[in-house]
């Protein structure tokens, strides 16, 4: 029911032809009556119908989050763990303010540390103006924002280049049924395989070929965008490959008939047509690889948040669980808002704007 | 004397998980240049199937297609066809669709403003002009199907092929395109195959009816010549004898030497 109403595609059409019962009855002449008995309907609540749908599903699902959330605080408090007791959301909620203020610390650290350059600088200059000066980058700790950003780099990185296999992939397999025989045998086989599994190949292969003096990456960076790619691959292959399969037979008719060449053909008429199914294909493979990264994070010691996760859970403070929880819920928003952000794109670039995706 | 377009002894065999299956066998035609032709028979005997390999889209098992002295083997716009579900790119707009094959087709030969000009000049002719920048789902049936015809007419085909081309459309709107169709006919002077179900659309628009005999093996039964003068209007012949006496052998065809399943009743 939410994700309907909150689609701004559909809701304004649902405001004429949705079945709400209430509000049907309420446009109806013959029901004016009741509705002068009932003037608490009007007067009061007059709010316009689609407004009052999306009330209803947001408030329905902050109810929902409250109930969890009161489940989730009596149990937590009966648990106990060798790092104390197991956060509820109170405490995931302070710890956010503390990682917060942390942020604001390590943030003044910085700019102290640049202030307290600058003057020793300018002293040295003082005295003598022919000195050399350094000026030196400052190394803190990352904060759990920049580990966001390396995660998020990562996943992009390694989503990017497995789409730039997967979709030529699939649309020659869709086009080419012998390619397809031999091409699918393989995706059957690497499809399942997790990401824990190709880790140590990928690292070794990384260290041995990756080799430069000045790397533009780290190598964990690599090993993690890799594994993440090798893992999303497979969805966009599969559905790019059904979609372009699937192209209405009339249709390439017509494109045999005019004698159009190949890659116009793909361009008007397998892409277009497929599109739908690159994405339903792509937004699996970004959700895929999110998931996957934090688990390459944690092994290949990429430091974005699953190393933030691992590092908490080996110095296991009495902090560390409601720290994990607050990555853990950080994780499950980014994963959403990547998935809206695909669904964003797909809106803008599919030439069917009367289909409500969801 | 060779004529305009020659179908030859042609058979067709399908491989079916349950073996082979001969659809068509021996067919011969001869039709001429500007000639309107109608193929009329019993549903699954085999019209489609004739019309693909006129298309090229089928590959004949034995016997071949002369057009204007030259073998058919493969798909062209010599040879356009009108599709039944027309067969538009919904991502494009009613010109653009007709673009897309007119690029193809003239490239090198029109500048891109003849070009433009030809796309209007063909929308205009089937009426469709108005429309030109919407999407086909923006569209009505029968409108689609007219730029599904303009797009054909677009390609300035040696034949133009049609597969039930009005099959799907009310009868008011099906007469309206009728009529459209034997303008365009009458003015353009294109050869035209066309399959239909509707005895009255054959006999109205047709030089010659063909009847297939039914599958599998399906052949040309009988060819039925129409003379009624054209131009021709559907008010004035549905009196005229000539014309009543055309659509009862059509319907004597369909009923007498073959069970009739209730396909030609218009
Ligand atoms: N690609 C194919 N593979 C196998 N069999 C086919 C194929 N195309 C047609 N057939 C068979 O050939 C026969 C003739 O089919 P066709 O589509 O030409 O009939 P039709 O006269 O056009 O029928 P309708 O009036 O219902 O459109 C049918 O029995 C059909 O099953
Ligand atoms: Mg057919």
């Amino acid at each position: 029911m939410s994700s309907l109403v909150l689609n701004p595609i559909r809701s304004d059409v649902g405001e004429a032809a949705m079945t709400d019962t209430i509000d049907s009855t309420q446009t109806k002449p013959a029901e004016q009556e009741s509705a002068a008995l009932a003037p608490w309907r009007y007067s009061a609540w007059s709010i316009p119908p689609a407004a009052r749908r999306i009330l209803r599903g947001t408030s329905l699902s902050v109810i929902g989050i409250l109930l969890f959330m009161l489940l989730w605080q009596a149990t937590a408090n009966n648990i106990d763990t060798s790092l104390g007791k197991f956060p509820g959301p109170i405490q995931v909620i302070s710890q956010v303010q503390n990682m917060a203020d942390e942020y604001q610390r390590e943030q003044q650290r910085r700019v102290d540390f640049y202030a307290r350059q600058q003057t020793r600088n300018d002293e040295l200059l003082r005295s003598d103006p022919g000195a050399e000066v350094r000026i030196r980058p400052y190394t803190g700790r990352p904060t759990f924002l920049n580990q966001i950003l390396i995660s998020l780099v990562t996943v992009a990185f390694g989503f990017a280049l497995a789409m730039l296999v997967a979709i030529p992939l699939g649309i020659v397999c869709g086009l080419s049924e012998t390619l397809y025989n031999a091409v699918n045998p393989l995706i059957q086989l690497f499809k399942p395989v997790s990401p824990l599994a190709w880790l140590p190949l990928v690292t070794m292969l990384v260290s041995a070929l990756y080799v430069s003096d000045d790397p533009l990456f780290e190598k964990s960076f690599v090993t993690s965008a890799i594994t993440v790619a090798l893992c999303c691959l497979w969805p966009t292959v599969i559905n790019t490959t059904v979609g372009v399969a699937s192209v209405d037979k009339d249709l390439i008719n017509v494109s045999r008939v005019i004698c159009l060449p190949t890659h116009v053909h793909i361009r008007k008429i397998v892409l277009p047509s497929a599109i739908p199914l690159i994405f339903t294909g792509m937004r699996l493979s970004l959700a895929t690889g999110w998931m996957v990264l934090i688990a390459a994070e944690m092994l290949a010691q990429n430091p974005g948040l699953g190393k933030f996760i691992w590092d908490e859970f080996q110095n296991g403070s009495s902090d560390s669980l409601s720290r994990i929880m607050v990555a853990v819920i950080v994780i499950g928003f980014i994963g959403l808002i990547l998935d809206k952000l695909m669904l964003t794109v797909q809106r803008y670039i599919s030439w069917d704007k009367q289909t409500v995706l969801r | 004397m060779q004529a305009y377009l020659e179908i030859s002894k042609v058979g067709i065999e399908f491989n079916t998980e349950s073996g082979k299956f001969r659809a068509l066998q021996d067919v011969n035609l001869k039709i001429d240049q500007g000639e309107f032709i109608s193929l009329i028979g019993h549903s699954g005997c085999g019209k489609s199937t004739v019309l693909n390999i006129l298309a090229g889209l089928y590959q004949a098992t034995e016997g071949g297609i002369i057009l204007d002295g030259k073998e058919v083997n493969a798909p062209s716009p010599d040879r356009a066809v009108v599709f039944q579900n027309h067969a538009l790119l919904p991502w494009l707009s009613v010109y653009e669709n007709v673009e897309l094959a007119v690029k193809q087709v003239f490239k090198g030969h029109k500048t891109r403003a003849e070009m433009r000009e030809w796309i209007d000049y063909n929308l205009a002719l089937v009426h469709i002009e108005h429309a030109k920048d919407k999407r086909p789902h923006e569209i009505s049936g029968g409108m689609k199907q007219r730029v599904g015809i303009a797009r054909c007419l677009a390609m300035q085909p040696k034949v133009l092929l049609m597969d039930e081309p009005f099959g799907a459309l009310d009868a008011l709107t099906r007469a309206h395109l009728q009529d459209s169709l034997m303008e365009i006919h009458a003015d353009l002077g294109t050869t035209v195959v066309m399959i239909t179900h509707d005895v009255d659309e054959a006999v109205l628009l047709s030089d010659r009816i063909v009847m297939m005999s039914n599958g599998p093996a399906a052949s040309v039964g009988e060819i039925l010549a129409i003379t009624l003068p054209r131009p021709r209007s559907r008010l004035a012949l549905a009196e005229d004898p000539d014309f009543v006496h055309a659509r009862q052998q059509v319907l004597q065809f369909l009923y007498d030497k073959h069970k009739f399943t209730g396909a030609a009743a218009a």
